[in-house]
């Protein structure tokens, strides 16, 4: 990886997330975890998806369904009086594992507008579905009883679980960093570039970008169960279509195409919502215009603004940071 | 189940399906002429509504606010075209959902500034309430049987503008082949703007007409949107009479599964939970048809011609 | 003549009322450079498409090294041996030749599974990646960009890609298209160095290096062969020259 100044600034805002903790406790402010707990988190679920949005170009608008599944799987072991880390892990893996490659082999087999239209309407299925659940709470969600517990860990005290976010999503970005490199990354990109020569090639391209689907499916779920640790409530609302909207925009606003954009897309993101809430409750009628201009003017997001001269934001060659 | 019933849902599910038209007319010209993905077509539709209601309670006269509805939200429309969508047609689809999105967020929350969280009133026109009886032992309500025949009837001006007039020749040569009309010497940007306008007039009636029906609310139409779009993907992009075809079977299909299949369902199962799944069910039923009509007729099942 | 690597039998391919292929039934030796040459609108395209496997043929077959591959999959020729290059450049636009060509080894270096290592410094994709690059003589420029290469170099990497897939038989879909003197001259070198290393089935424009590089000929129009032979039989050929009446493109 370059230590050039988009790398530097990455890693010493990791460095400070690290360190988060100790300032949360000499400034008195606890509420600082809490809210970077909830950065990180979405971090990684963005993290999840650029995987396969920002290296595979696939828009997917449904991936907050897989951070849903996550979170149910804790409330609805919970629910049942089931309690222990790992039957939460087992379930939020193996549900999402097993749904996405159902629903990843069906939308994988259209693209463009097609794919994106598809992955929102299994969204919008699975909000209802969770809605249809009464018995765990229906349209109004339930409250968690308890957060995971992992051996001597409880995830729902807030340093254990501000930290184990923050490992997982460094361990997310590192898995990142490899995959994309990789000889199975180099397919992903590849059929992102140019899908009709990478079958010209040789290449079976479905099964390599439904693996990666899946991959990020889990990613998502894994974010899921940490959000349910977070906040010890989950609701259909968490897979909205507008969460998943928000993931998008994460991705895009930090810079498509990039290993840190999803970390720095979700930290500006949320830190934006907070500081314009402050000034008024009204603070998504500024996010809108925010997120057209970007859009329109700075096209590879933040990173792609800091990016050295003369080099694209989204150019191949190694995956910068 | 009675017959009667079933009519009467059938006919409930003609106008929520004449209003997915409305909607799935102007989006499908759009996407197939300009190759834009217009999220914000539901915002224009939420508008339509917003401006019937405010126009209902100022002038206290419900028909006025929605005749008035409808130039408003079109004079929005362009005013939207012009200022953002028209850097966007060069772009790829990704940076259109995006900035679309954008537009959803800024218009509810502008609805929420102006007209707060809570949703507002919006009457019946009085000389349409209360119900009419169509058949002996069949009473309708008027309103909503307004609604089916404005429906249908600017479904044939529709059929008339495309097939008959320079325009419509224009934008059907447009959805086949759009380099072409370009190249032609067609002013291509009025040609959008007026497309889009046309577009956003359909969707702003369609907003104030079922206003009176439905809660005018910030969000109102993120559902319907999904919806529209999952219209124009059954019944092919670009295509109206694709766009006519599947609005009605989106319509009756949503509407008659809502009704009928937890019921039937609990019958054939005996269980509470069978009616709880049939509900659940009944809502992913159009869905379910989208992803069938994907698998099977990917372009859609009434493509235009020349794709 | 040797064994015919590749045959079409009676392939047929209408677009509505357009018959693009009619009833074609072309035989490619082993060994052999076979040029495909016709008029604009003769279904060379169609041809290419359908034996690549882009297209279904309506009705007919494709055998290819005695196997039948009328509706294979486009992803499993090129591991029978048949790749194809593009008319119009269809290459990696984002990354360098270097990784082009690699991508196109990597398809054929078993699967891709692979998700720990740097394909960028794999030796097993790099190095035949590298060779390909040398043989269509665009070893200096592997590290730029493709999209920053040169129109008549892109078409080189074309080629490049192609030849990394070890094919027993290439398909040239007007590899020359858009070319200068200097690099059709550079292009024709290519051609004459590859032939007898493997097949070569080329659809081109270029009269001139069509009639230099061909051992055979076939003449298409309106997706029917009129004429197959040799460069000689078909210059004298008086059919051929009707075909072309208009053109001077027989003029050699």
């Amino acid at each position: 990886m370059r230590l050039d100044l988009r790398t530097l600034l990455v890693l010493l805002l990791l460095a400070g997330l690290a360190m988060l903790p100790l300032a949360a406790a000499l400034a008195g402010e606890p509420y600082w975890m809490r809210f970077w707990a909830r950065v990180m988190i979405l971090a990684l679920a963005a993290v999840g998806l650029n995987l396969i949005l920002g290296f595979g170009g696939l828009v997917s608008f449904g991936h907050a369904m897989y951070v849903a599944i996550g979170a149910y799987a804790v409330g609805i072991l919970r629910f049942h009086g089931v309690e222990g880390g790992l039957p939460d892990l087992l379930l939020a893996l193996v549900a999402s594992g097993f749904l996405s490659l159902l629903i990843g082999a069906v939308c994988l087999r259209t693209s463009g507008i097609f794919f994106i239209m598809i992955t929102l309407a299994f969204a919008q299925m699975s909000y209802f579905f969770f809605v249809s659940l009464e018995n765990y709470g229906g349209d109004d969600g339930m409250r968690i009883a308890s957060g995971t517990r992992l051996g001597p860990l409880h995830l729902q005290d807030s340093l254990t679980l501000y930290y184990t976010s923050f490992l997982l999503l460094c361990a997310a970005l590192f898995l990142s960093w490899r995959l994309v490199r990789s000889r199975f990354g180099m397919v992903i990109r590849g059929a992102r570039s140019n899908q009709q020569r990478m079958a010209a090639l040789g290449f079976p391209t479905f099964r390599y970008r439904l693996t990666a689907y899946v991959i990020s499916a889990v990613i998502c779920a894994l974010a899921g169960v940490l959000l349910a640790n977070l906040t010890l409530y989950v609701s259909p609302a968490y897979t909205h279509w507008t969460r998943s909207g928000e993931l998008l925009v994460m991705v895009i606003l930090g810079g498509l195409g990039t290993l840190f954009g999803p970390l720095v897309g979700a930290v500006v993101l949320l830190l934006l919502e907070d500081v314009i809430a402050h000034f008024t409750q009204h603070w998504q009628l500024f996010l809108g215009p925010i997120l057209i201009l970007v859009v329109l003017f700075a096209r590879g997001g933040l990173l792609g603004l800091l990016a050295p001269r003369g080099k694209a934001a989204s150019s191949g060659g190694e995956p910068h940071g | 189940m009675s017959t009667t019933l079933l009519l009467i849902q059938t006919l409930n599910g003609l106008q929520f399906g004449i209003m997915l038209f409305l909607m799935a007319a102007g989006l499908t010209l759009v996407f197939g002429i300009m190759n834009l993905v217009n999220l914000a077509h539901g915002s224009l539709y939420m508008m339509g509504a917003y401006f019937a209601a405010a126009g209902a309670s100022w002038s206290g006269n419900p028909l006025l606010g929605i005749l008035l509805a409808v130039p408003a939200t079109l004079l929005l429309g362009v005013l939207v075209e012009l200022i953002t969508l028209r850097s966007l047609y060069q772009r790829d689809h990704l940076d259109q959902v995006l900035c679309t999105f954008g537009l959803i967020l800024f218009f509810n929350e502008l609805a929420r500034l102006l007209w707060g969280s809570a949703a507002i009133p919006m009457p019946i026109p009085e000389a349409l309430r209360g119900f009419v009886t169509l058949f002996p032992g069949l009473i309708y309500p008027k309103w909503r049987l307004a609604i089916i025949l404005v429906g249908l009837l600017v479904a044939l001006l529709l059929y008339l503008l495309i097939s008959h007039t320079r325009l419509g020749m224009l934008i059907r040569a447009g959805a086949s082949n759009r380099p072409m009309v370009g190249a032609l010497g067609v002013n291509i940007s009025l040609l959008f703007t007026l497309v889009f306008g046309l577009g956003a007039a359909l969707a702003g009636l369609a907003g104030a007409m079922v206003a009176p029906l439905l809660s005018v609310e910030p969000g109102m139409g993120d559902p319907i949107l999904i919806l529209t779009f999952v219209v124009i993907v059954i019944g092919g992009i670009g295509s109206i009479r694709g766009a006519f075809i599947a609005a009605l079977l989106v319509g009756l299909i949503d509407t008659v599964g809502r009704a009928f299949l937890p019921a039937l369902l609990r019958e054939l199962f005996q269980t509470q939970s069978a009616s709880t799944l049939g509900a659940a069910l009944a809502s992913m039923l159009i869905y379910i048809l989208m992803a069938a009509v994907l698998f099977f007729r990917p372009r859609g099942l009434f493509p235009p011609k020349g794709q | 003549m040797a064994e015919a690597l590749l045959q079409t039998l009676s392939l047929v391919k209408r677009f509505g009322g357009l018959t693009a292929t009619d009833h074609l039934s072309l035989e490619i030796g082993r060994g052999e450079l076979h040029a495909v040459i016709g008029p604009n609108g003769a279904g060379k395209t169609t041809l290419i498409a359908q034996l690549a496997g882009e297209l279904r043929p309506d009705s007919g077959q494709i055998l290819f090294d005695g196997q039948e591959i009328t509706t294979l999959p486009v992803w499993r020729r090129p591991h029978l041996g048949l790749t194809r290059s593009y008319q119009i450049t269809s290459i990696f636009r984002d990354m360098t030749a270097l990784q082009n060509t690699a991508l196109a080894v990597q398809a054929h270096a078993g699967h891709s599974f692979r998700f720990w290592r740097p394909a960028a410094r794999d030796p097993e994709l790099l190095e035949p990646a590298r060779e390909a690059l040398r043989q269509v003589g665009l070893e200096e420029r592997a590290a730029v960009p493709a999209a920053a290469l040169a129109h008549g170099e892109q078409r080189q990497l074309e080629i490049a890609m192609a030849l990394a897939t070890k094919p027993k038989l290439l398909l040239l879909d007007e590899p020359m298209a858009g070319m200068g003197p200097e690099e059709s001259a550079r292009m024709v070198e290519l051609l004459l160095k590859l032939k007898g290393e493997l097949t070569i089935l080329l659809v081109e424009h270029d009269m001139d290096a069509v009639f230099a590089v061909a051992d055979r000929i076939s003449v298409l129009v309106y997706g029917r062969a009129i004429a197959t032979g040799s460069p000689e039989a078909i210059r004298g050929n008086e059919e051929v020259r009707r075909a072309y009446l208009g053109e001077d493109a027989l003029q050699v």
